[in-house]
């Protein structure tokens, strides 16, 4: 299989990037606006051989995942919102245990059971941390339905390289819209099995055992260490992002994702009108890129946060500005998504001028 | 096997090599270590070390990777037939058990336990009922008996508040994706052969891939029950047994 280009949904071109991308297992529970991606499996997997299964619950399929990953399989699961939250427990115990998989959430409005709208309000859980513990998934955002699939492969990658989870932060918009998307050749990211997965006990070795139990205080200690110095290292390494008319600008508009689609948009606007507008869109949320936005602090005059939510990733902007220039915010919240002219008028206001 | 040191003297049995030399944490007189001896001994008699992978559950039996010397993973608490899930399903060429108590697998995991025996997951699942929670210090396990007293019923469990002792293995064995379930026990030698017998049984089944095999083994206490070793034999026996009573629940059929 060559490189094909295809009009595709967004969960659809994931679904089908995982595959090339190497899949071997995938475990999920249909939640709407995700349930896609386990359809699309489920119809693929006997033509092009690899596990597929429909859990009882998320609970289920992220300790699926487990099983699957410390055994040394290519694995992923989905979900959504309320679904992800259901996994947390378990996205702990494989960040403890150190075992690379891959989680989609094709973030929806909430709290609670919420909307089936698209949100970005599991900005918090999703780079924080979510369960208990001190530990990260590394975290990516697409914003088109081609960085949907290209994000599968980095993800992977990413995940076998630091032995770490990583999450695709995406949201239900970028899920359900169809967009052309160029798909990279089948077979083109090499696997190879860990030699630290239960695959049986060979004569040749010792036992592998995984686990996240640490009894005793002082080694629990030295397993943080060793995670923290990980994290340290993805930190220093791993940091993505992407500006877009960000030289000139006095002010600039921070988001993610879908956010960060429709601020561009905002962004024309702002041109149009004679505002020198630009664009900081972080792709990787963990590791977050503060040194960028730390720069850009020293031309910019304003920073504009614009997020599907109350104002969580603006926490981060406000770190990575460190007071030097003032950070606003706009948004909207429980499924709605921001009016670029809405912003445009937010971009006039503050910057005062039009 | 380890030469004879002792001169003049005919040595009559060894340990097996896939159980480790690791002291085992367990307090006297507990079913887990005839278990765990068993269980290896299987292993190691049908030459499949290299070949098996068990899931270790939360409780007491946590531990069970550092005297089981075959690739392990330790489980999330109930999530231990999830866990075995993921690896068999990943490696289905490979003999897969998972190793769980009762709150594990009969409260907190009970989802996950229906649902892998509904799905007929090619694995064996061992559930020890010792009618307690051991590991945190004596509470209530769901299948605790009526009047039972633990740190949680200290007026003994009344079923009407608290509910009855649930017949898991019982329900399992209605599920059409059960292939053999049995109840054994480890309270005397020949409850304990009846046992090995059943886990040689169910990993050679593995080979046939039939559906789920799920052996429970009503076990003792003696920490949790507050009794001597040897009254928790009598204890079993008169109280433990009449509720949850030896024997086959489904036996393979030809087909």
């Amino acid at each position: 299989m060559t490189k094909e280009i295809r009009l595709m949904k967004g969960n659809e071109a994931l679904a089908e990037a995982s595959i090339r991308a190497g899949l071997q297992a995938y475990f999920g529970y249909p939640i709407t606006p995700q349930s896609e991606v386990l359809e699309y499996f489920a119809e693929q997997a006997p033509k092009r051989g690899f596990t597929v299964l429909q859990a009882e619950s998320e609970v289920a399929s992220i300790n699926m995942v487990f099983g699957a990953a410390g055994a040394g399989a290519r694995v992923m699961t989905s979900s959504s919102s309320p679904g992800i939250s259901l996994m947390q427990e378990g996205l702990s115990y494989i960040a403890a245990g150190e075992l690379p998989c891959l989680i989609v959430n094709v973030n929806r409005g909430g709290p609670g059971l919420g909307t089936i709208q698209p949100g970005q309000g599991d900005y918090f859980q999703s780079t924080k941390g979510g369960g208990h513990g001190d530990y990260h998934l590394i975290v990516l955002a697409p914003s088109s339905v081609q960085e949907m699939a290209d994000f599968v492969f980095e993800g992977f990658k990413l995940a076998e390289k630091y032995r770490n989870p990583v999450m695709i932060l995406t949201d239900g918009a970028l899920g359900q819209m169809m967009e052309k998307v160029e798909l990279p050749p089948e077979g083109s990211l090499p696997y190879v099995r860990p030699e630290w997965a239960t695959t049986g006990k060979a004569a040749t070795r010792e036992r592998n055992i995984v686990t996240t139990l640490f009894i005793e205080p002082e080694v629990m200690e030295q397993v943080n260490i060793k995670l923290q110095k990980k994290y340290t290292e993805i930190c220093e390494k791993e940091v993505r992002y992407e500006t877009i008319n960000c030289e000139d600008a006095e002010i600039v508009l921070c988001a993610y994702g879908l956010s960060a689609r429709i601020s561009q948009k905002a962004m024309d606007l702002a041109r149009e009108g004679g505002i020198k507008a630009g664009i900081f869109r972080p792709i990787t949320l963990y590791p977050y890129p503060y040194e960028i936005l730390n720069k850009l602090a020293e031309t910019a005059d304003h920073f504009l946060d614009v997020e599907m939510n109350a104002g969580q990733m603006i926490e981060d902007v406000r770190l990575g500005v460190n007071g030097k220039k003032p950070v606003h915010f706009t948004g909207r919240m429980g499924g709605m998504i921001p009016d670029p002219e809405v912003i445009y008028q937010e971009i006039v206001k503050i910057v005062g001028k039009k | 096997m380890e030469e004879n040191v002792l001169e003049g003297l005919e040595c009559v049995y060894v340990k097996p090599d896939t159980l480790t030399d690791k002291y085992q944490h367990y307090c006297p007189g507990c079913g887990h270590g005839v278990v765990h001896k068993v269980l290896m001994e299987v292993i190691e008699e049908l030459g499949i070390q290299d070949k098996t992978i068990g899931v270790a559950p939360v409780g007491c039996s946590v531990f069970a990777y550092n005297y089981m010397n075959v690739d392990m993973q330790e489980a999330a608490h109930g999530r231990a037939s999830a866990v075995a899930t993921g690896v068999k399903r990943v490696l289905p060429d490979k003999y897969v058990y998972s190793y769980q108590g009762d709150g594990d697998l009969a409260a907190i995991g009970t989802g996950e336990t229906i649902h892998t025996v509904n799905r007929g997951e090619n694995i064996l699942m061992i559930f020890i009922n010792n009618g307690i929670y051991g590991m945190t210090g004596g509470q209530m396990a769901p299948t605790s008996l009526p009047g039972q007293v633990t740190s949680t019923t200290p007026y003994g469990r009344d079923p009407k508040k608290i509910g009855y002792p649930l017949k898991i293995t019982d329900l399992v064995a209605n599920l059409p994706g059960a292939y053999y379930v049995t109840r054994q026990a480890v309270h005397t030698p020949n409850a304990v052969r009846k046992l090995k017998k059943a886990i040689k049984n169910s990993f050679e089944y593995q080979l046939l891939d039939r559906g789920t095999c799920f052996i429970e083994v009503v076990s003792n206490c003696p920490s949790g029950w507050k009794m001597t070793p040897v009254d928790t034999i009598k204890y079993l026996e008169e109280e433990m047994l009449p509720q949850y009573p030896l024997g086959d629940l489904k036996v393979p059929q030809n087909n």
